[in-house]
Order: structure tokens, then C-alpha cells, then sequence
């Protein structure tokens, strides 16, 4: 069971006070109607399933009822950071940053 | 029978304190401190189980969690079986039954053992996959006699007649283990003032110490043992817990303790005292002192009663002063064996022979072997045991330097006990729950923990160390440094001096050989409780399962209760050997929770019963009660199902609930609807982009219906909002969607527009809120509201005015779910009974009628109003509904759901669509959840072409009305279709249009 630091509590609380809500960092596209079908189907459910860290999205429900992200290690489930909606991780893998160069590209 | 293996002293059993007890139906003595393994012992009992697949007698082999035989079954009562406890670790109480949970169909009588032949041949390895696998129904006819045979135990038939409890914790430092290196651990980590926890499994803490031939400063370790208990007794910070097995080891150091409070005092916990308690602990550091479990060798009918490991041999005669036998053989392939044969002849029994199965070993233990006058038998083996029920000799060879064969002729020597030594396997257990693979080690001959991501340390026997002095330096180590990496200040604490022999290289021994090769050998067993030879794990290799993973699903190696700790290391070995592989690139071996097994009562606690989930209940619950309601569960609220009059059968209730409500009034009990409060600047721009329809010009005082999607168009939930002020709504949901629709609201706003300023909160518990419909519903709020103006033109369909009802404040809507004029008030909820009784003082002359759940779905369906969730799957989208007039698309913002209806798929004119049914029989109503199709009589798979609903006996249509989901539905009007039933009949319906009443809506028009 995990033991998840809340950025905005600013506690370590336990995971039953949590739910996880899926990867994060996955914007919700500007124009929804200026997308494909391909686009949109992508946006709707294509999601990463890494061998490793992985950046998801946690809500502190049976607390602040705040949503914040958490970098996790798939493998060994340890948690690197918690950080709040809108802020970026500082903890990253090589695909993380293969990702955003082709994202610039 | 008397307790003849019983020693007239020694031991540390209260010899004051006698027991009696039972096992199998018959009665025992023994004392205090005495396990049921211990007391079997003294009392003379071999054979206490017979085995799972050959029918084999067994007896008891081991001293501690790692026994694979001596698993029962205790209770003396239906409400206090608990299956599955180790005799070994289960003390003895005045009263305590027992029984073998194997040996079906019983101990004495051997019809197991005339058929096991034949049922072993019918269970050849690889069993469960050549035999369940196909034909399946096979499984069926087998199950019954396995699970029988197989000793598994059994649940009680009746409720736990006990308590038992969780208790959360947090420490510094939790010890696991309080052998030597756990207790020099607590207590290096107590002194510096670092809370800490020292769990051990055994009901008394010392672990080897309680047997140890060594001695501490001097003197046996009982001293060092007392003064280290009686100085952590005095902190405070410190927690000893005894008979508490720390179970799993979970992710963030999160470790389950199992302890058992009152097993060992009685079959029931004493009144209103918990019998067991599951810890939940977060500690900071961990340190594993969990020790070894000793390694027997493999050899012929090594199973035989009588066989057992050389250490538990030695914890009999010290921990509890019974000896087994009399005439001991003793097989070692290392020093530490030897303190066995130096414990039996001290008890005054002979020692046979010790059997090295070394070639030239020399030193301390053999100079003291020769001074006590042993009979040495070096580079020889015991190849096979004698015997039919127990054993009765033991038959020796000589073999090579490296074990892998006999060179010379074999003797014969009698004995009773046969033990042996094959060295040890540390108990890497907990370090393998969290995903970390344990890593072999040459020189000590096993696998040690590997790296883990968990704050854990190792000390003693686990990590390899098995000298005394070696434990107690490493546990004193890793206390200190586990106190120190949970930030408290180092304190150095000197370790005590240890006066032990020096042991000399062990060999590398897993597998006797015999004379015969391993296919025609007596059977050698490798695991006892799932009857795996060293045969079958050489058949597994030779038929191509080279992973070790793999030859244990073939053989069932390890997937006993006691998960292979006696066997595992053997086994592995044996397939190495068979694939001229080293052990470690055979693989690792790695257990999982639970260490040994865990009562179902300490895994729930306190949640069971009425504390299994909350129950939520209306402000008006006791009005219910009283007035005969029967309830239904939606989500955790208790809601009013229907209202039976005496004599009444449901059908007809609903019948006069219905009939009641469209010819005068009815009134239901609407609490339980979900209410968010929505507050803010931007909280009108907010609803237009989570609902499907427009909110720009919602005026104060109106309410609008709204349709909730998620980004794939499909319907999630619906419900009514009404504007309270220019920033303020509040949003109804479906009772069961309150939580998720919050939390939904939330996710898009803290994630998606922050920007917009809005805020949320839930209300539902705040509102009693009661739904009156029927023509005289105006009348019966005119006679307790007159400070709003009722008149249709001044209050009209879909407003809502604040004013007072009874006498309280009160909120009203004039929103309609029956079709019916209607208006729902929602008072304060304290005031929510008073108001509900007033309605009812003044009702009576209309008749008001309260209805439940079941007449509110029907005389939603009469008007073909949908319930999200029931006749919405998530693959349900606005248009399939028929309600396109609640999508808005030339919003300026592209609201959730938009994109996602106009996917390719979604725009099909021939979707499963919302159509109503009529049956050609409007008696029959049809099931919910019946499949349509065109042609009854298709072949098999027919077509099918979606499924009903929704569906009801309307007793104001006279017939029965459903709607359901039917492929291109909306084109369909007038066809029929048919619901073939499971009983061969086919159901014959007509497609309509879901308002089966009242279709310009005239009813609540007034
Ligand atoms: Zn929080």
C-alpha cells in the first residue's frame, strides 16, 4: 500500500485516502472539432504503459478532493515526486524526453 | 497414553501447569508451553497426517512455520474451526481439539494407502495441466475427492464466533524477528530512542536461543536473553510483540503483523477481548533478523515418521524437553548437524551413528564427537530410510567427494528417528513480497536477499551469518544504523562475548544419490505437503520445463500452505543437477504474502456486519420504518423499494401506489438524489461545457434538465439544475452518481480550466427533499405554503421559489420525474420529518400515498423517461436516446461529449437506439435484459439486436410497458420483434414510442 505525499497537504497520507485517475500530462486538444477521428480516438484512449516511470494523475478524493501528478516507477512502484497540476516533473526517463523532442518536431 | 518421550526435566514447559487436550478424537496430556507438535511428540503420536496424493503416513518433521505435515484443523465448536495451523506453532490449552486436517479417510485406516498407488498414478506430474486442462468437466468429477484428500481444511459453516481487530501503526524501526541479530537489533535501535517494533512468530521471543548449546558471556544465553527483554520492557518507545507474525511486507514499507492474541489460551478469546489483531505498520526502517530454515536432505522415504530435520530435533529436547526416539541416526553434510547428536545423548538416548557425508571433516565438532564416544561415519550417506509406518533403520553407504553416487555396500543400521542436516536456507521471505529476488551464494550454500528499493536492512541468519557471535554483532549493527537513517542520534552498544565451536566447510548436498537412479529409487520426497519427488522435478526437466518457475506449476513444488519452505531449495537443486545447471542459472525462488497463512477474521477486522459498509439513511428513515416499507440499496442509501398494506403482494402495492399518485396525489422520499452546490463567476460557463445543452440564459428562479457525457459522447449521468443566483446553481445526479459526478466536476476544473473561477461542493446530506405528483399535489402545498404563489401562470413547470412549507424554510421546484403536476420540497434536512408528517397530517383527505423506488421507475417509464445507468450503458449517446433536444451544438465552446457523438461510428443511422415495447400479450412483461432478434428461429448464434431496459407491469395502461435497446430502433416503429427465453419461449413485442402516456404532456400542464 502507498504511502503518497499530498503537494497541496503537504503530508504524507495513506493511499486509501486516494484515487488514481490514469497518466497525466495528456491535454485536452485546444479545437476538439478541428480533430480527426484518429485524432481524437488517440486523445480518448491511447495511453503508455512504460516499463518504468510514469507520470500519472492522483486525487487526494478522502482529503482536499485536489488532483495532483505523481512520478511512479511501474516496476518497483516507488513514488520520485508528487508535483502539482500545472507543473512539469523533474524526474524523467529517455523516453519522456524522446517524446517532447518529437512533440517540438 | 502416558507422555513416554517426555524427559524429566529440562525444557521451558510449566511442568506445574498439565493440559489435556485432543487430537483426532482422542485425548492428551501436556503442559504449558507445550506446542501441539511438542505434545504429540511426548505422548509417542508418528503419524499425524497422511499425504495428499500417495496416502503416505506422515509425521512431524519441523519445529517451526516451515512444517509441512502436522497442518490441522482446531475448533471445538462450528463457529471456532479455523484450518490450516501449523502443530508446530499452535500451543496446547486445556480443551484445545484438533484434528488432521489430511488424511482423509483417517490416520489408523489405510485405504489411502492401498488406493494411494493407484490415485498416485492417476496424479503423475504435470497432473493439473495434462488433466484439468481437457476435457474441463473433467475437473468437476476429480475436484471433490482431491480437495477432500488434499487436507486443505475447512471454513466454519457458521458465523466467527470472535472478534478481531486492526491497529494502524507508525514506527522508526521495525524488527522482524527476535532470534539473536533481532533482539541486539531492537535493542541497539531502542537505546537511541527510536520507537520500535520486535514482532516474532513465537510465543516466546529468543529464537535459537531458546535451544542454543552456546553460551553468552559465560553462561547460557537465558541471562543476556532476560536482561535484554527486561531492559526493552522498560521503554516506553518499544513494542514487543510475541506469537505476531509479520506476514507481508508491502510497498513503502508497508508490513502486515498477524498476532494472535488468545489462540493459545482458549477455543474462544475471552469475553470482549479481540483473539487476533492485524498491525498495519509504516516504518521508517526495516530490519529483517527472520533467521533460517534448516534443509532436509533428500533421500529414499525420507517421508517416513520418524525423519525430521536435525535442529527440530534439538528444539524438541531443549525448547520443551521431549525426545522423539530413541535410537538416533543422524545425517549431516555440516558441523552444525552435530549439536543434534550431542543434544540426544545428553537426553541419555543413544545416538546411533552420525553420518557425515564428508569425505575427511576435522575439527571441534568431530574431536567433540570422539570424545563423547560417537560413532562417525565420514563420506557416507543414509540412502533410504526402513520402515512401513514409521521408521525402523537406516541404510548407509559410501559416497563420492561430491554426492553424486554410492561406492561401496550398504549396512543396515536400526534406529527410530532419522535426522538430518542438509544446511541452511535463510528465511528471505519477507525480502522477496515487495519484488526484490533473492541471490545465491556459494559459500553459505543459499540465497540471501537481493537489493531492494524498500528502507530495509538484513542481520543474522537471513543474510547469511549463522555463527552466534556473527548474529548478535550484525543485529547490533543494523539497529543502529536503522535508528540512525530514521534521523535519531547513534549510540554505540558493545557486543556480548560468545564462547561457540568453529564449524568448518559445509558440503554442497541437496539429493542423496542411491544405488538405483532417481526414477527407480524409493520415492525421494522433495515436498511433502504436495507429494513432489525428486522423480517427478527430473520428469518435469526432461519433458522441456528448464524455468524453475515452470517445473513448479508442472510439479506443484511449493504450492502448499507452507509455500515450499522445506523443499524449494532441494527442488531446484535437483532440476540443476538434472540440467548440468548450476542453482543459480537455474533461477532465483521467490514467495509471496502471506509468510504463513492468515485467518480471514484478522484480514477484516471490524469490517463485517454492520461496519461493512456505511448505510445511508433519509431524514425521513423512521417514518418509513413504521410504515411497513421494504427497502432497497442504491449505492449505500436505504431507500423506500415500495409500501406493502397488510396482505398486500408487491404487484399489488405497486398497482395502489401508482393509481394513487395519477388519480390524487403520492409522495416520494427523494433525499438520497445527488446535490452539488456551484458557486462562482464562471459557473454558468462551467455547466455549458460539462452538460450537452445551453445554460447561457438559464434566468434565477428556472430549471433545466441536463444530459451528462463523457469525452466519447456516451452518456455518464443526468439530472436537473437550477439557477439560485446569477454565480450560484445547484446540480442534482442520480443517487448512486453523486460521488463520481463531484469528482468528475473537480477533474475538469483543476485540470483543464483552472482558469475559470468556480467552486464545488457537495450537499446532498444537507436537503431533505420530498417529490409530491398527482392532480392535487397544488392543492395539498397551497394548504402549507403561503408565501409562494402557486398559480400556474406565476409558478410554472420547470421554476423553483424559495418560501416556507410548514412553517419552514423551504425550497421548491416544480419539476416533474412522473409526468404528473408535481413539486419537490427540500427543507433543512433536520426539519425533513416534520414537514414529511405535516404533508401527511393534511393529506389524508387526497389520500396521499407514499411510494418507493419501484412505482417511481414505473411511472417514469408510462412517460418514457430515462434512468441513467440503467437504460444508459456508457455506449449510449444523446441521439440513441431520442434526446437530441437536450444537445445544444452551436455552443461556442466544444463541451464535453461533442466531439466524441460525431465520432464515425457514433453518427451510424442504425444504432442500438431507446425504443418502447409493447408485448402482444399485455399480461407478459418482459425480463430486463432480454435479447431481441428478427427471426425466433434462426440458427443458433441468432442476431441479436440489443436488449430490454426497462420493464413493468403499468397498472394505469392496464398492460405491461417496456423500452429497451433495438438496432435502427427509430426506423422501426410498428415492427415486431421477438425475446426467445431461456425456457424455450419466445416473447413477442411491438416497437412504440417510449411515452406510453399522455404524449403532449398535459397531465402536469395545469
Ligand atoms: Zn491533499
Amino acid at each position: 500500500m502507498f504511502y503518497i505525499h499530498c503537494p497541496y497537504c503537504c503530508e504524507y497520507r495513506e493511499e486509501e485516502e486516494f484515487h488514481a485517475k490514469g497518466q497525466a500530462h495528456i491535454a485536452r486538444p485546444a479545437d476538439p472539432d478541428q480533430c480527426s477521428d484518429e485524432e481524437w480516438g488517440t486523445y480518448l484512449y491511447f495511453r503508455k504503459n512504460p516499463r518504468g516511470l510514469h507520470h500519472e494523475i492522483w486525487v487526494h478524493a478522502i482529503g482536499c478532493r485536489k488532483f495532483f501528478n505523481v512520478t511512479r516507477d511501474t516496476q518497483t512502484y516507488e513514488i520520485k515526486e508528487t508535483y502539482k497540476m500545472g507543473e512539469q516533473p523533474k524526474v524523467t526517463s529517455v523516453s519522456d524526453t524522446l517524446e517532447t523532442e518529437e512533440a517540438a518536431q | 497414553m502416558t507422555q513416554i518421550n517426555r524427559l524429566s526435566s529440562g525444557g521451558r514447559i510449566d511442568r506445574e501447569t498439565p493440559i489435556r487436550f485432543v487430537f483426532n478424537g482422542r485425548h492428551y496430556g501436556g503442559y504449558r508451553g507445550d506446542t501441539l507438535a511438542s505434545a504429540l511428540l511426548a505422548n509417542g503420536v508418528k503419524v499425524v497426517g497422511r499425504s495428499f496424493k500417495y496416502g503416505r503416513p506422515r509425521g512431524i518433521v519441523a519445529a517451526g512455520a516451515e512444517e509441512p505435515n502436522a497442518i490441522f484443523q482446531l475448533g471445538a465448536e462450528e463457529s471456532t474451526q479455523v484450518p490450516n495451523v501449523r502443530a508446530t506453532q499452535q500451543e496446547i490449552f486445556e480443551g484445545l481439539v484438533s484434528r488432521p486436517t489430511s488424511g482423509w479417510p483417517g490416520l489408523g485406516f489405510d485405504l489411502m494407502g492401498a488406493a494411494g498407488k493407484l490415485f498416485g498414478r492417476m496424479l503423475p506430474p504435470g497432473f493439473y495441466y495434462k488433466t484439468f486442462m481437457f476435457p474441463q468437466s473433467f475437473w468437476e468429477v476429480y475436484e471433490k475427492y482431491i480437495r477432500k484428500a488434499a487436507g486443505l481444511g475447512r471454513s466454519p459453516r457458521v458465523p466467527d464466533a470472535d472478534i478481531y481487530d486492526h491497529l494502524n501503526q507508525h514506527t522508526d524501526v521495525l524488527v522482524v524477528g527476535a532470534g539473536p541479530a533481532g533482539l541486539s537489533a531492537a535493542l541497539a535501535a531502542a537505546r537511541t530512542g527510536a520507537r520500535v517494533i520486535l514482532a516474532d512468530e513465537q510465543a516466546e521471543p529468543g529464537g535459537s536461543l531458546l535451544y542454543s548449546r552456546d553460551l553468552i558471556d559465560g553462561e547460557a544465553p537465558d541471562r543476556w536473553l532476560h536482561n535484554t527483554l527486561t531492559e526493552l520492557a522498560g521503554y516506553e518507545h518499544v513494542q514487543v510483540l510475541t506469537r505476531a507474525t509479520v506476514n507481508g511486507y508491502h510497498d513503502h514499507n508497508f508490513l502486515t503483523i498477524h498476532e494472535r492474541r488468545s489462540d493459545h489460551l482458549s477455543d474462544r478469546a475471552p469475553e470482549g477481548q479481540a483473539r487476533q489483531r492485524m498491525h498495519r505498520v509504516r516504518a521508517h526502517w526495516v530490519v529483517l533478523a527472520t533467521g533460517a530454515h534448516e534443509r532436509p536432505l533428500v533421500f529414499g522415504h525420507n517421508d517416513l515418521p520418524g525423519c525430521m530435520l536435525a535442529s527440530a530435533v534439538s528444539t524438541y529436547i531443549r525448547q520443551y524437553g521431549v525426545v522423539p526416539g530413541r535410537r538416533l541416526v543422524l545425517m549431516t553434510t555440516n558441523d552444525y548437524g552435530y549439536r543434534t547428536a550431542f543434544d540426544w545423548q545428553d537426553s541419555g538416548h543413544e545416538v546411533v551413528a552420525v553420518v557425515d557425508t564428508r569425505q575427511n571433516p576435522e575439527g571441534p565438532y568431530q574431536e567433540e564427537a570422539r570424545a563423547r564416544g560417537l560413532t562417525l561415519m565420514r563420506g557416507c550417506a543414509v540412502i533410504e530410510a526402513k520402515g512401513g509406518q514409521q521408521v525402523t533403520g537406516a541404510v548407509i553407504a559410501p559416497i563420492d567427494a561430491d554426492g553424486g553416487r554410492v561406492t561401496g555396500a550398504t549396512r543396515v543400521l536400526a534406529c527410530d528417528t532419522l535426522a538430518s542436516s542438509g544446511g541452511w536456507s535463510p528465511a528471505v521471505h519477507l525480502s522477496c513480497h515487495t519484488g526484490s529476488r533473492p541471490v545465491w551464494r556459494d559459500d553459505i550454500i543459499g540465497f540471501v536477499p537481493g537489493e531492494t528499493v524498500q528502507r530495509q536492512l538484513v542481520a543474522g541468519a537471513v543474510d547469511g551469518t549463522y555463527s552466534l557471535a556473527g548474529c548478535l554483532r550484525e543485529g547490533l549493527r543494523a539497529g543502529v544504523e536503522a535508528a540512525v537513517k530514521a534521523g535519531y542520534p547513534s549510540v554505540p552498544t558493545a557486543a556480548p562475548k560468545v564462547n561457540e565451536l568453529t564449524e568448518g566447510e559445509a558440503m554442497a548436498l541437496f539429493c542423496v544419490p542411491h544405488l538405483k537412479r532417481t526414477s527407480r529409487a524409493p520415492k525421494q520426497f522433495v515436498d511433502f505437503q504436495t507429494d513432489v519427488t525428486a522423480a517427478a522435478i527430473e520428469l518435469a526437466t526432461r519433458e522441456g520445463f528448464e524455468s524453475i518457475e515452470h517445473v513448479k506449476r508442472y510439479t506443484a513444488m511449493g504450492f502448499g500452505t507452507d509455500q515450499g519452505k522445506l523443499g524449494n531449495i532441494n527442488g531446484m537443486a535437483i532440476a540443476a543437477r538434472s540440467m548440468n545447471k548450476t542453482i543459480p542459472e537455474t533461477g532465483t525462488t521467490v514467495f509471496r504474502p502471506n509468510y504463513t497463512p492468515v485467518t480471514f477474521g484478522a484480514i477484516a477486522g471490524r469490517h463485517c456486519d454492520e461496519l461493512f459498509d456505511p448505510k445511508r439513511y433519509t431524514a425521513m428513515h423512521p417514518w418509513h420504518v413504521e410504515h411497513g416499507a421494504k427497502f432497497e440499496d442504491v449505492g449505500q442509501w436505504k431507500r423506500p423499494w415500495y409500501y406493502p398494506k397488510p396482505g398486500e403482494t408487491m404487484q399489488q402495492a405497486l398497482d395502489r401506489e401508482c393509481r394513487a399518485t395519477r388519480e390524487s396525489i403520492g409522495i416520494l422520499d427523494a433525499s438520497t438524489l445527488g446535490k452539488i452546490d456551484i458557486q462562482g463567476k464562471d459557473a454558468r460557463e462551467f455547466l455549458g461545457r460539462v452538460y450537452t445543452n445551453a445554460w447561457a440564459k438559464l434566468a434565477v428562479g428556472k430549471c433545466r434538465y441536463g444530459l451528462m457525457c463523457g469525452e466519447d459522447g456516451m452518456v455518464f449521468d443526468d439530472g436537473v439544475t437550477s439557477c439560485l443566483g446569477e454565480q450560484h446553481f445547484l446540480m442534482t445526479t442520480t443517487s448512486g452518481g453523486a460521488a463520481r459526478v463531484l469528482e468528475w466536476l473537480e477533474f475538469y476544473h483543476q485540470t483543464e480550466w483552472p482558469e475559470l473561477e468556480v467552486y464545488f461542493n457537495t450537499v446532498t446530506d444537507h436537503w431533505a427533499t420530498m417529490s409530491i405528483a398527482g392532480p392535487n399535489s397544488r392543492k395539498l402545498l397551497a394548504e402549507l405554503c403561503d408565501d409562494i404563489d402557486l398559480d400556474r401562470d406565476a409558478f410554472r413547470f420547470m421554476d423553483w421559489r424559495q418560501g416556507t412549507v410548514a412553517g419552514v424554510p423551504a425550497r421548491v421546484f416544480r419539476i416533474s420525474f412522473t409526468g404528473e403536476l408535481s413539486f419537490e420540497i427540500n427543507v433543512q434536512a433536520n426539519y425533513g420529518l416534520y414537514v414529511w408528517e405535516k404533508l401527511f397530517e393534511h393529506g389524508a383527505k387526497y389520500n396521499l400515498t407514499p411510494y418507493g423506488t419501484e412505482t417511481m421507475h414505473i411511472l417514469r417509464a408510462e412517460k418514457g423517461f430515462i434512468i441513467a445507468g440503467q437504460d444508459t450503458d456508457g455506449a449510449v449517446h444523446p441521439y440513441d436516446l431520442g434526446m437530441s433536444w437536450a444537445v445544444k451544438e452551436d455552443k461556442p465552446f466544444s463541451f464535453i461529449g461533442k466531439r466524441g457523438m460525431k465520432r464515425a461510428d457514433c453518427v451510424r443511422e442504425d444504432r442500438k437506439q431507446l425504443v418502447g415495447l409493447k408485448t402482444r400479450n399485455p399480461k407478459v412483461v418482459l425480463p430486463e435484459g432480454a435479447q431481441a432478434v428478427n427471426d425466433p428461429n434462426q440458427p443458433k448464434p441468432m442476431t441479436m439486436l440489443g436488449h430490454v431496459t426497462s420493464s413493468y407491469y403499468s397498472a394505469n395502461l392496464g398492460r405491461s410497458i417496456a423500452m429497451g435497446l433495438i438496432r435502427d430502433g427509430f426506423n422501426r416503429m410498428g415492427d415486431t420483434v421477438y425475446y426467445p427465453q431461456t425456457d424455450g419461449s419466445v416473447i413477442e413485442a411491438e416497437i412504440c414510442s417510449p411515452i406510453f402516456l399522455d404524449p403532449k404532456g398535459e397531465r402536469q400542464n395545469v
